[in-house]
């Protein structure tokens, strides 16, 4: 055995793996496998970096390097000798920044709004904070304490000292973010129950919400805020004609409810026909089937699609403009045509800022519905 | 049954409650009722009209058809433009080229969550009224003028008999239909592919070249002239007409390209393998695998696009432009008063286009359809 032992050589200590090819590893087999594999490739990734190169440095000269920081007047913005060309012209945003968030609204008054945004931050962390405590509660002060705080706040009641406000002085940031959550506050329950119509066994229950939401969605939205702002002082008498914004906010709840159904009809198919059948043979009444064992599944199904709603909702609501409604939109373009800030980049400063905004708004919105989109994945598995 | 009831009885006191108020707000207001504007002068100007109309003479009926084609034009070439970006960009976000893909993917981005009326606003009022004026016109290669008026190009204006010209391209796409049936017809007897696409084009472009040339190509061009005041000849296209065709291609684009995305990534993997494995090159699996396929995913959606589309091209009103809502909706509703006529007539013009595109698109999807044996 040992004469074995001197003669063959049996090696212990396992080799050292080589390192992968350089070619295949790290930042250059990334760069290689990813921007130039293969000839078309190559060119496909010099022609994108020739677009970068000619876009992104002017964009960030005329945005960052160029831009007029500070200033109370046009005369900021225009050319001169110390600044032949002259960038963004920020100064205009600042001088107007106040007036893009209230509007009109009196100067004594705007901690009201203020504190109006606060209680709706309150409640939207509340309701999408998935591991946030008791969203029931949360639900009733969205949808029922809110709406009437905020039009004690935003309104006013001279009962408990709060001056009234005309909403013909309401403007800007306000008035977008109250049309959204009215639009939301409003379209979820009502979509629901078209939503519920729709799929009901009853003929003219289901005669109905199908005309309705079928009328709604196949015209445009503006001729919905048309009809509402025109049409919908004939169909009432005269003394009850309804404001101005109270008219916009009704046609936005009707294009809102209308789309929300179709959202809520998706995931009430996505319901397993067996849970109809187990809650039924429990003895369930239908409103308990839908309420306790039906619409809690459906709409956990199709959260990432309300949230998406939402995002278009929120885009539409620059609609409102259309109608003669001060709303975000409709402040920088009295601003922009502002003689006293007539300079040439004025406009498109005043377009990117209001850009800026609404993506940050909808590309939040869309990053939130993408989160849930993956738990309810994982919790499907 | 009470439920029903109950819903019937409330529609109706309302409905009824309305034609109540509305018979009296009007018998207030002392506006009349019914379709009897029709054939009244309109008496205001429309700024681009492709059928005859004049302020002094036409009617009011004349103006909505000048309103209602001007929304299909832009709708139709709004379709075309965003078809075409979004399947590219479509493609390119799923491209290996890490760059490319990353590119297509903030385009999309960027553009969904931008609302459109600003876009609008921005082509409009930033960039295309920033351009140079009248005077300072800018003559492109070939004759076209350039100014914040809009793009004025030369008229081309045939001296030859239309008629021939037209037959000649009729007989070509006839041709190029009857070379596609008998292709088929030999692909199913004997398996051997016949290129089609290049011998079509060939007779559909060709044929009436031919003739045109043949007649010893009889072609004058209108030159665009820069008056003192305005601009004359040529054709004219509106900076409104562009900014919303450009705005919205743009925007519908971003959206068909995910439809696009979400189409190819449908069909699977093994699809491309297989397809890899008997020897199509990457672009022929695309063209000739993976798309067939995908557009049965894609059909449905895509028409829901086309359709945002069309109801979005309602929002020429925000920049001027003279569609179906800005002129009927708009200087018509002024003029007469008859909201609910004008407004309802409106709805239901966009509820039949929305209608007959979708039976279109539904007969496309047949088309579509795998056929099952």
């Amino acid at each position: 055995m040992s004469a074995i032992s001197d003669q063959v050589y049996v090696r212990v200590l396992p080799t050292e793996p080589l390192p992968p090819p350089a070619a295949d590893a790290g930042i250059i087999g990334w760069l290689r496998a990813n921007l130039f594999s293969v000839v078309g490739n190559v060119v496909l990734t010099l022609i994108c970096l020739a677009v970068i190169a000619l876009v992104v440095p002017p964009l960030v000269r005329f945005f960052v390097i160029d831009a007029v920081w500070s200033g109370s007047s046009r005369e900021a913005c225009l050319a001169s000798v110390e600044q032949p060309h002259p960038g963004a012209c920020w100064a205009f945003v600042r001088v107007w920044f106040s007036y893009f968030i209230y509007g009109f609204y009196p100067l004594g008054e705007r901690w009201r709004v203020d504190l109006f945004f606060l209680a709706l931050a309150f409640g939207v962390v509340w309701l999408c904070r998935l591991s946030a405590p008791r969203r029931g509660i949360g639900a009733i002060y969205f949808f029922v304490v809110l709406p009437m705080l905020s039009y004690v706040l935003l309104h006013g009641a001279p009962l408990i000292g709060l001056k009234i406000v005309p909403t013909s002085l309401w403007g800007g940031m306000l008035v977008t973010v109250v049309v959204a959550t009215i639009g939301i506050v409003v379209s979820l329950p009502l979509g629901i129950l078209l939503a519920l119509g729709r799929r009901s066994g009853l003929p003219v229950v289901k005669v109905a919400a199908v005309g309705f939401i079928e009328f709604v969605r196949g015209v445009p939205v503006i001729t919905v805020l048309f009809m509402a702002s025109v049409m919908l002082p004939l169909f009432v008498p005269e003394r009850l004609a309804p404001d101005k914004l109270v008219r916009a906010l009704i046609g936005v709840a009707l294009f809102a409810s209308a789309y929300m159904a179709e959202v809520v009809r998706g995931g009430l198919a996505a319901v397993p026909r067996g849970q109809y059948e187990a809650a039924s043979a429990l003895g369930l009444t239908w409103w308990r089937l839908m309420a306790l064992v039906i619409l809690p599944q459906a709409l956990r199904v199709t959260l990432p699609n309300i949230v998406n709603t939402f995002i278009g909702l929120f885009k539409d609501t620059t609609l409102v403009f259309v109608v003669g409604i001060f709303d975000f939109l409709r402040t920088i373009e009295v601003a922009r045509a502002d003689p006293s800030w007539a300079a040439p980049n004025v406009a498109v400063t005043g377009y990117v800022f209001a850009a800026l905004f609404y993506f940050a708004c909808c590309y939040g919105m869309s990053r939130y519905a993408r989160t849930v989109e993956t738990r309810l994945a994982r919790g499907r598995r | 049954m009470a439920i029903q009831i109950a819903l019937v009885v409330v529609i109706g006191a309302l409905a009824y409650g309305a034609a109540f108020n509305v018979a009296q707000n009007l018998a207030r207001a002392h506006i009349a009722s019914g379709f009897g504007f029709w054939n009244n002068t309109a008496g205001f100007d429309i700024s681009q009209t492709l059928i005859a109309y004049s302020a002094s003479t036409s009617t009011f009926g004349r103006a909505f058809w000048v309103g209602l084609l001007n929304t299909l034009l832009v709708a139709a070439i709004g379709i075309v433009l965003a078809t075409v970006l979004g399947v590219v960009i479509g493609i390119a976000r799923l491209s290996r080229n890490w760059l490319v893909a990353r590119l297509a993917g903030g385009y999309v981005e960027l553009i969904r969550n931008v609302p459109l009326l600003l876009q609008l606003l921005f082509w409009y009022n930033a960039v295309l009224k920033s351009l140079p004026l009248l005077r300072g016109s800018v003559a492109l290669p070939g004759g076209a003028i350039l100014n914040n008026r809009g793009l004025f190009l030369p008229r081309p204006a045939f001296g030859l008999d239309f008629s021939a010209f037209l037959t000649a391209l009729l007989a070509g796409i006839f041709g190029a239909l009857v070379l596609h049936n008998l292709a088929r017809r030999r692909r199913e007897r004997t398996g051997a592919e016949t290129p089609v696409i290049g011998p079509a084009l060939g007779l559909i472009i060709g044929l009436p070249l031919i003739v045109f040339v043949l007649a010893g190509s009889p072609v004058t061009f209108s030159m665009p002239q820069i008056g003192r005041f305005n601009v004359s000849g040529g054709i004219e296209i509106l900076p409104e007409f562009a900014a919303l065709v450009f705005a919205l291609s743009v925007y519908t684009a971003a959206f068909i390209a995910e439809v696009v995305r979400a189409g190819i990534l449908s069909v699977s993997g093994g699809q491309t393998e297989a397809a890899h494995a008997l020897g199509l090159r990457s672009g022929a699996t695309l063209r000739l695998v993976i798309f067939p396929q995908a557009m049965r995913v894609i059909i449905p959606p895509l028409t829901s696009q086309y359709l945002n589309l069309i109801k979005n091209s309602s929002l020429a009103v925000a920049i001027g432009y003279p569609d179906l809502v800005q002129v009927f909706a708009g200087s018509v509703l002024n003029i007469t008063g008859q909201a609910v006529e004008v407004i309802a007539l409106t709805m239901a013009v966009y509820l039949a286009i929305s209608l007959f595109t979708s039976l279109l698109m539904n007969l496309c999807a047949r088309s579509a359809a795998i056929a099952e044996r």
